[in-house]
């Protein structure tokens, strides 16, 4: 029995940027052959610059973010805007069994590209769009990016400071919306599998984050209050906060919830007159008393280096983990001891730092086998293998600007 | 009655609070049969609000009414001998079983997955823990907070903060175990997907880190292209920013690319400030950010939130308004979509939930269930399928088995 989760599964996917190509680099870690679909006329954003971090690249083929989003990818590079593009496109659907998309609501049905369209040529077909608002309603066309998500979607004014402005986070939503892609589209996989149909699929990205916070929502539906954000605080633990450490912009965050925690806290800071005070005496009074309490705790983790105290804490079975910084990410010796890192070879960049699948299977290990495709790459074998076209054909349509 | 695509699958949960539970509902609410088993003191969310008419009953817990639903029910005793034999006979005909007990406790229990597949061999088996199942951290202990913190995900919120002088934080909500939950589905689908194309059962080892690290992939990816950590003070510039209306409102803009900062200027009316030499370009404008954004959030004073909402999108701009729980349950967008949906509970009655965030066109589920109640399928389970009399299930519950 092969070793690949999805072995046999083709998508044809026509998404970019983040929240469309992360679902497919997810697919594609378990196994499933994805065929990107491109264009030199509509590149890829994150080919020549990252929303991210707003770098941009010289070249569309050495793009670090664009290598992260799409490994394990076959690329072919073909002008939409061209009625034989649109045929090409067509004919690999045909060989496909999920469509993937995320482009502006109502672009695939003007490019020919509809699920009508494509039910025709492939009636079994799965396909997923994913769009900002969703397909229906009034704010349909309406166009979006991750911090519209997060924004519309709720999560927004439930992140920041108490006393401070909502925030939209950065790249991660779309992360989110792509794990979550993924999820669906393996659901109507596994019901293709069942009873051999296929189906269209309408996500809804700010939907999508609604539901992350969903008994936020419903504090509302149920008690029509809206609840606000709060910082680190927790409803109802505390300490439950970031200290300042040792060091530059250094942190830990310490959560207590029972009795016995904060005991063994109180002890590894060497029981200070302070936590014997009757203000800390019990969870309730430590909880409506924690801006006092975070003080306290500050002035002896300041003392100490984050990695210390997690140490210290752990020891006694207090929950206490550093606040990490993407550079201590990549040096710390749990992250590294399950490998978080995986390096690939990529044509033009040469040897790449990528990130590591994140979850580890026993039967059928998940996988990064290549770099992403150059623009294109893969052309030849897809127009010539899988479509079954003579090289004249194919250099014929080069020429036209078709395959492009 | 339409049932959703994974009709048919059947999954038990073993999980606690939100992460793993969350994980389950993914599958519950699209026609999976998950069987809940809870200890018979119930989920520690059940102690956890929002509560139903501030009643802090564990029925009226809107954190567990949300993450239960479509989910039977039942309560055992692990530490039991008697409550492991009844595990055993549970897992003989499921497809799917979720845990999330700590390194070795399953092992302790005599459940891990060597044993539970002596059972069923074609299980599949995933275990949701903070750290995974090794690795020096593996034993830590971890709260939502320490977890969101450790994988990177805080240290860079709020992101545009003046200076470091204040602390990371989290995202908001427990938005970072329902992040494990999803990423958790998608491993367990593709691990059921493999089997019925002719694989076997199989074991599936999640670390809460690892998925919250996935998700902060590019940040990550930054510090070795850049040989510098993204913090919360020095990051995303120019990629969209936060803006205040007359109404006191948030609408957050995105100024990047050049696309979309001439839409935005273009529903402002162009203003004179932005043929300033400082806004020019993009390069300018990032330069000049602080500026910026004192012109901009002068200017979109003038204008109500919604206004301005319309205002730009009709300009083929993307921006938002910031909602709140009720902006989101009272949206236009989401009431012509349903995206709410009214659910009956036995305890807590009719009350509206956010549904599910994709409409198949096929197998949408017509149909939800209220969570579980602590221990309400105990017969069905029990009793119909394993084959447990009504008296031996008296005598379970007496000796605090089930």
């Amino acid at each position: 029995m092969n070793k690949n989760a999805l072995e046999g599964v083709k998508i044809a996917d026509f998404s970019w940027v983040w929240a469309g190509p992360l679902a497919t680099l997810l697919l594609s870690f378990l196994g499933a052959e994805v065929i990107k679909i491109e264009s030199r006329k509509r590149v890829d954003q994150i080919r020549y610059s990252s929303i991210t971090t707003g770098d941009s690249y010289n070249d569309y083929d050495a793009s670090p973010i664009f290598n992260n989003a799409n490994l394990n990818k076959k690329s072919v590079s073909l002008d939409l805007k061209k009625s034989k593009g649109v045929e090409l496109a067509k004919r690999i659907v045909a060989e496909s069994d999920v469509v993937l998309e995320n482009m502006r609501p109502g672009v695939m049905d003007r490019l020919g590209l509809s699920y009508n369209d494509l039910v025709k040529v492939k009636p079994d077909i799965i396909m997923l769009s994913s769009s900002g608002f969703g397909a229906t309603g009034p704010y349909s066309k309406y166009a979006g990016y991750a911090p519209i998500f997060a924004s519309f979607g709720g999560l927004a004014y439930l992140t920041g400071y108490e006393d401070g402005e909502p925030n939209t986070m950065s790249g991660v939503i779309d992360m989110r919306v792509g794990t979550i892609t993924a999820f669906v589209l393996l659901t109507a996989l596994i019901h293709k599998q069942k009873t051999g149909e296929g189906q269209y699929i309408d996500l809804s990205s700010s939907e999508c984050m609604s539901a992350q916070v969903g008994s936020e929502l419903m504090e509302y539906t149920m008690n029509r209050r809206s609840p606000h954000r709060c910082g680190n605080q927790d409803s109802i633990m505390a300490p439950h906060n970031c200290y300042r450490c040792k060091g530059e912009d250094k942190w830990i965050s310490i959560a207590v919830a029972t009795e016995e925690e904060w005991k063994a806290l109180c002890k590894a800071m060497g029981n200070p007159e302070w936590t014997k005070e009757r203000a800390f005496s019990d969870g309730y009074s430590r909880w409506n008393n924690r801006a006092k309490l975070d003080k306290l705790i500050s002035e002896w983790t300041m003392k100490y280096t984050h990695y210390d105290i997690m140490t210290m804490l752990q020891d006694v079975g207090v929950a206490a983990t550093p606040s990490l910084s993407a550079e201590e990410i990549l040096s710390d010796p749990h992250v590294n001891a399950r490998g978080l890192v995986t390096e690939v070879e990529h044509p033009v960049m040469g040897k790449k730092k990528v990130i590591s699948p994140p979850w580890k299977l026993s039967e059928t290990p998940a996988n990064i086998w290549k770099a992403s495709p150059v623009l294109g790459e893969n052309n030849k074998e897809i127009f010539g293998s899988l479509l079954g076209m003579s090289e004249k054909e194919i250099e014929k349509l080069v020429d036209e600007g078709v395959i492009y | 009655m339409k049932k959703g695509p994974l009709n048919g699958v059947k999954v038990i949960e073993c999980c606690n609070f939100v992460a793993g539970p969350y994980c389950t509902k993914l599958f519950a609410d699209l026609g999976a049969e998950v069987i809940k088993v809870e200890n018979p003191k119930g989920d520690d969310a059940r102690s956890r609000g929002p509560f139903l008419g501030d009643k802090p009953d564990p029925e009226l817990s809107g954190l567990f009414l949300y993450l239960n639903t479509n989910k039977l029910g039942v309560t055992l005793d692990l530490n039991s001998l008697k409550g492991r034999d009844i595990f055993k006979k549970l897992i003989v005909d499921a497809d799917i079983l979720v845990e999330d007990k700590m390194p070795g406790q399953m092992e302790k229990l005599g459940l891990d997955y060597k044993v539970l597949c002596e059972q069923n061999p074609s299980l599949i088996m995933a275990s949701i823990t903070p750290f995974g199942q090794y690795g020096p951290y593996c034993n830590y202990k971890s709260y939502y907070l320490n977890t969101y913190h450790v994988s990177g995900a805080g240290y860079i919120l709020p992101a545009a903060s003046p200076n470091s002088d204040r602390e990371p934080i989290k995202g908001g909500g427990y938005v970072g175990e329902t992040d494990v939950g999803i990423c958790a589905s998608v491993s367990i689908m593709g691990a059921f997907y493999w089997r019925n194309i002719g694989g076997t059962g199989q074991y599936i080892d999640i670390s809460k880190q690892e998925a919250e690290m996935a998700l902060e992939r590019v940040n990550i990816a930054r510090y070795y292209e850049l040989g510098k950590s993204p913090t919360r003070y020095e990051i995303n510039r120019v990629r969209d920013t936060l803006v205040r209306c007359r109404d006191g409102g948030y609408i957050i803009v995105v100024l990047h690319p050049e696309k979309q900062w001439n839409g935005l200027v273009e529903a402002l009316g162009n203003p004179e400030w932005i043929n300033d030499e400082r806004f020019k370009t993009q390069e300018a404008r990032e330069a000049n950010f602080d500026d910026l954004r004192t012109y901009l959030r002068q200017e979109t004073l003038k204008y109500d939130t919604m206004n301005l909402f319309h205002k730009v999108q009709a300009n083929g701009t993307a921006c938002a308004p910031i909602c709140s729980a009720e902006q989101v349950f009272k949206s236009p967008q989401t009431k012509a979509r349903g995206f709410f949906v009214e659910i009956e509970h036995p305890v807590a009655g009719k009350l509206m939930y956010p549904g599910l965030p994709y409409k198949f066109s096929k197998t949408s589920p017509s149909h939800n269930r209220g969570a579980n109640l602590l221990g309400q399928h105990n017969e069905e389970v029990y009793g119909n399928r394993l084959g447990y009399s009504k008296e031996e299930l008296v005598k379970l519950r007496e000796a605090g088995i089930i």
